[in-house]
């Protein structure tokens, strides 16, 4: 059997390596931060996932679409800014889910605990980062295209609703697999963090990406070492490291 | 018409509610350079969209079949948040390096700019860029939007230039939004004055007399007086 400890590292690898990367592509609309109330939102997901015993990736999943369709019908029908509706539907989030989250798992569901991942649950993990880099990887030139102007998408005959849509869906997989190793509170980070310290640094797309995802696995990595060495929890400690990045690629910046 | 390349008629466009254009109808032929002139908050971009395709309209657009069409957007606000380098935003729209190339010696830019950040372009290397981009696949027609301000000095003169080069160069038509009265005698075989609705379409020196003018900028002309080459 693999030792416990390998394991949560490579899920957080993988987990944190792949949120930086399709983080990068979410920093170029602006749309890092909707990650955060989508984490938000996964929280009755999460409790539900804690009380039953069952994966609390898959508890939250479906909570992200619930949460992306109710804004988009929202947005639809009441034209208000998306980051007003954003910011009801996910406090909503948080509220239901304190009635009925139990109090002694709190920790988890909040910041995450990647430190007791199981082997299936870890290989089910792998896999789905290894989709969501490859479909992300296969649609990041249109979608920087798009991000750039849908305009100009649309005169090179890109179809924007499709590749918007695979687009949310990747996002939902990504928050549904970060909140495994930062809990609902925290998914905001690890896309935001790694893709504005590659920022930072970068002269061209092509080194955005990759260090982005260089620091997205750093930051994991680090972060649940230190979580050994000290027995506090990774999730924040991933953030912290992540942070500690970006503090760095501000001060490198020229 | 046999070389027509776009016919419209009755053209209106709604958005929100609110009338923006209503009823225009013109023809743009092979080769030709019309330019649609209008003050700020006519109708212009909005047209050039409706003519891509990109936005709802009621009437009739007929494109050519099969016609390839370039666009240069009045302004891309976002592109300065995405770390591009010049080559990658060429490869965008998958063309080959020897085409980018290419295309840059036609807009009379240097091969290294290929290497800078679109952020850290000029303004007015940033419209030949954005030019070039439209250009770069081959497209029949362009579509330009006039960008409002911030070509820095001597910048926007030689865009016009650059235009009237491309344009013989390479046969292409021409739809060329603008407010600058003065470009039209330039450049345009047509004119087309649109304030919402279309005040006059034709030959510029014939049409584009002081009284239209006045009524097409409704107390917000600028422009009183201007010479034939």
């Amino acid at each position: 059997m693999i030792n416990q400890f390998i394991l949560s590292l490579i899920s957080g690898i993988f987990i944190g390596g792949v949120a930086g990367y399709l983080g990068s592509l979410m920093l170029s609309k602006r749309m890092a931060l909707v990650a955060g109330p989508l984490g938000h939102l996964t929280l009755p997901g999460i409790a539900l996932a804690l009380i039953y015993g069952f994966d609390i990736s898959l508890g939250a999943f479906p909570f992200v679409i619930l949460g992306i369709v109710l804004i988009w019908l929202f947005e639809a029908r009441t034209k208000l800014p998306m980051e007003a509706l954003t910011a009801i539907v996910f406090a909503s989030g948080v509220a239901i889910a304190f009635f009925f989250l139990p109090i002694e798992q709190a920790e988890t569901a909040l910041v995450g605990d990647i430190s007791k991942i199981q082997f299936k649950e870890a290989i089910i993990t792998l896999i789905l980062c290894l989709f969501i880099l490859f479909l992300t990887k296969k649609i990041y030139p249109k979608i920087t295209l798009i991000n750039i102007s849908e305009d100009l998408a649309t005169t090179q005959k890109i179809n924007v609703k499709k590749y918007n849509l695979i687009y949310l869906i990747l996002i939902a997989l990504i928050v549904a697999l970060g909140v495994k190793i930062v809990g609902g509170l925290l998914t905001a980070a690890i896309v935001a963090i790694p893709a504005s310290s590659a920022r930072n640094l970068a002269k061209n797309l092509s080194q955005y990406k990759f260090l982005a995802l260089i620091f997205g696995i750093l930051s994991s990595a680090f972060g649940i070492f230190l979580s050994k060495l000290t027995f506090l929890p990774a999730g924040p400690l991933i953030i912290v490291v992540s942070a500690f990045i970006f503090l760095i690629s501000a001060i490198l910046k020229k | 018409m046999e070389n027509s390349i776009l016919k419209v008629e009755n053209l209106d466009v709604e958005l929100e509610e609110e009338e923006i254009l209503k009823d225009l109808s013109f023809e743009v032929k092979e080769g030709e350079v019309l330019t649609i002139l209008g003050p700020n908050g006519a109708g212009k971009t909005v047209l050039l969209k409706t003519l891509l395709g990109i936005l709802p309209y009621e009437g009739e657009i007929a494109w050519k079949a099969e016609i390839k069409i370039g666009y240069v957007p009045q302004r891309l606000p976002f592109i300065k948040d995405i770390p591009l380098s010049v080559k990658e935003f060429f490869d965008l729209e998958n063309v080959s390096e020897n085409e980018t190339k290419e295309i840059l010696k036609s807009i009379g830019v240097e091969e290294e700019i290929l290497k800078k950040k679109i952020g850290d372009l000029s303004s007015g290397q940033f419209q030949r860029i954005l030019i070039g981009w439209a250009l770069a696949p081959n497209p029949e027609v362009l579509l330009f939007d006039e960008p409002l301000a911030g070509i820095d000095i001597g910048g926007q003169e030689s865009v016009y230039n650059l235009l009237e080069k491309l344009e013989k160069e390479k046969n292409l038509t021409i739809l060329f939004v603008t407010h600058e009265l003065s470009i039209v005698y330039k450049l345009a075989d047509e004119v087309l004055c649109l304030n919402k609705k279309m005040l006059c379409y034709g030959l510029p020196k014939e049409i584009l007399t002081p009284e239209r003018i006045g009524q097409l900028y409704s107390g917000e002309v600028k422009f009183y007086e201007h010479k034939h080459d």
